[in-house]
């Protein structure tokens, strides 16, 4: 059921010797990408069809196109491993275990758009990861991998590290680039995208770490070898994080189309202690919970399957106390720009206490449906609008069980 | 040259290096915080106002303008960590510091905080004590843990 593509040197290299990558075919797709023009390695990630795996499946090749066609030639390649969503540590187990196919994927796409500065924003929480990827940084550096004239091509691209603080927010795009910039991260809207207006308003790529880890092994098979692996709509492999009531936990990767229900089954070994499944969440804080019934379904970019985490839950769990505190991590990493995210997370904790209380209504309930609904559609960005798919899918699995804690009294006030 | 004069020289004088100066003050320093005449400082050096600095170390919760003990203790509440646990573990930490969220212990040694996901849920319960992630956690493990800081001071 694995596929072991990003994760194949995992245990099998010395994450902190770039010779051991080396011995194992590490940097050859990058000797490769500087003898190949730009647009030929374009078209292979294109033929691959590369989507993006921090969460938005945005196809990688679009960025790449983009960032070549802007007039702008200061351009920044940006690497996402602020990993913050609950369920997710994947991007953890990658630099702590390969660093280098990261940054590979990072400087051939530095060669193939012209970028001459990249940044890897790890979250300061990761301080394993972070002294991993610059040991791997200063390595590859010395080894003529990153500086000035890499591998004699005439290139020059080198990639500084920028610690997070403690902020999910600053997983989205535009939050991190403005804490790049050293202020406070709070969304832009968009357009302009970041391959126009990014990084100090330059052009910017910016993807998630599989992604970039995805790149050398796709300039290594071909595209077409590649996107013969997966599903329709979902090529390659993907990095789950299993977490929760599960009785192995852990990071798998798969080919895309395994279902939920064998990786929970299979890799997952089931329900820890031999108990019940009661629900699943898929993709994290932000994903649908899902009832047992509803978990046969492919892991791929269909199914939101997000960045990947898949959340198990025993029967002894209790949906309320679980949308809950959901509700609170949002109201907490809200950047609170915008009103319907930083007063819709609000109301949720506060409706939802009254729920957990018994003492909210059949109306409360109402407010909570039509709060979501705002939110959804006109928060600025993807926090906001993801915050409340958990309360509106775990309504449609477990109705009866949030209406039966409502009160009451409620039928006789309503008389 | 002091302690935030040695960590200015660090970087480029340039305020996009703001969080990592700020972080980097910080982990220096006995106590995990930033004071106002830090603020100050370090505001003149990249020419910008205080009142930028502040809102941004207000922003990020690794940050703190309030003082905090030499140890801040972190206890994961997100709900991979909750659904193996972490409550118990806030019970224990809790009564093995004799405070509560947010306080700091009477001899300055420890705050307590709850955090978002530390990205660890494939070991929760997990608890951040400094930059030290604990995992795979149960109430005699942590307190034995927090014995370990208070003994080692
Ligand atoms: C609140 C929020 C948090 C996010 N956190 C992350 C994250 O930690 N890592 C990540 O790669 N993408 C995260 N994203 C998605 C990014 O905005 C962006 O789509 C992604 O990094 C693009 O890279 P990709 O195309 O390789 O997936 C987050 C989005 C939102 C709205
Ligand atoms: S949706 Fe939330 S996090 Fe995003 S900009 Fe609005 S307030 Fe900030
Ligand atoms: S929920 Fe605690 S580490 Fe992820």
């Amino acid at each position: 059921m694995e596929k072991r593509i990003l994760t194949a040197r995992f245990g099998k290299i010395d994450p902190l010797s770039i010779d051991d990558y080396i011995k194992n075919g590490g940097y050859e797709a990058l000797e490769a990408a500087v003898k190949m023009e730009s647009d030929t390695i374009i078209d292979e990630i294109e033929t691959a069809k590369l989507r993006g795996r921090g969460g938005a499946a945005f196809p990688t090749f679009i960025k790449l196109k983009a960032l070549v066609g802007e007039k702008e030639k200061t351009r920044y390649i940006v690497c996402n491993a602020d990993e913050g969503e609950p369920g997710n540590f994947k991007d953890r187990h990658l630099m702590e275990n390969d660093p280098h196919q990261m940054i590979e994927g990072m400087i051939i796409s530095a060669y193939t758009t012209k970028a001459k500065k990249g940044y890897i924003y790890i979250r300061g929480e990761y301080d394993h990861s972070i002294a991993v990827v610059r040991e791997a940084l200063a390595q590859a550096r010395e080894k003529g991998y990153l500086g000035k004239n890499i591998l004699g091509a005439g290139f020059d691209f080198d990639i500084e590290i920028r610690s997070g603080a403690g902020a999910y927010v600053c997983g989205e795009e535009f939050a991190l680039i403005e804490s790049i910039e050293g202020k406070s991260g709070r969304s832009r809207p968009k357009p302009p995208f970041p391959t126009t207006a990014g990084v100090f308003m330059k052009p910017t790529m910016l993807n998630n770490v599989e992604t970039f880890a995805n790149i050398p092994h796709i300039l290594e098979m071909g595209g077409k070898a590649y996107a013969k692996i997966g599903t329709e709509s979902s090529k390659g492999t993907k990095l789950i994080s299993l977490s929760g009531n599960i009785a192995n936990r852990g990071v798998f990767e798969v080919p895309f189309g395994v279902s939920v229900k064998d990786a929970i089954a299979k890799l997952g070994r089931g329900v820890a202690d031999g108990r019940k499944l009661k629900m699943v969440q898929l993709s994290g804080a932000s994903g649908p919970i899902l009832p047992p019934e509803k978990i046969d379904v492919p892991i791929d970019f269909d199914h939101d399957i997000g960045a990947g985490a898949i959340i198990v839950m025993d029967e002894r769990t209790d949906v309320v106390d679980i949308l809950l505190r959901h509700a609170e991590f949002f109201e907490h990493e809200s950047c609170g720009k915008c009103t319907p995210c930083r007063e819709g997370n609000l109301h949720l904790v506060r409706l939802l206490r009254k729920v957990q209380a018994g003492s909210a209504t059949a109306d409360d309930l109402r407010v909570m449906e039509n709060l979501a609904d705002v939110m959804i559609n006109v928060s600025l960005c993807g926090l906001g609008q993801s915050a409340p798919i958990p309360l509106a899918t775990a309504l449609d699995g477990f109705g009866d069980q949030i209406r039966d804690r409502l009160a009451q009294t409620e039928t006789k006030e309503n008389a | 040259m002091s302690v935030l004069q040695n960590i200015l020289k660090q970087n480029p004088k340039s305020e996009d290096y703001l969080i990592e100066t700020l972080l980097s003050l910080q982990d220096a320093k006995d106590e995990p915080c930033i004071s106002e005449e830090e603020i100050a400082d370090i505001a003149e050096y990249y020419g910008i106002s205080p009142t930028r600095v502040s809102s941004v170390a207000s922003f990020y919760t690794l940050l703190s303008l309030r003082p905090r003990g030499k140890h801040v203790v972190q206890v994961c509440r997100d709900v991979p960590c909750y659904l193996n646990g972490s409550e118990n573990i806030l019970e224990a930490v809790k009564e093995a510091l004799g405070c509560d969220i947010g306080e700091t212990t009477a001899d300055g040694l420890f705050t307590l905080e709850e955090t978002s996901c530390l990205g660890n849920c494939d070991g929760s319960p997990s608890v951040r004590i400094g930059k030290k992630t604990y995992e795979n956690l149960d109430s005699q493990k942590v307190k034995e843990i927090i014995s370990g800081y208070r003994e080692a001071k």
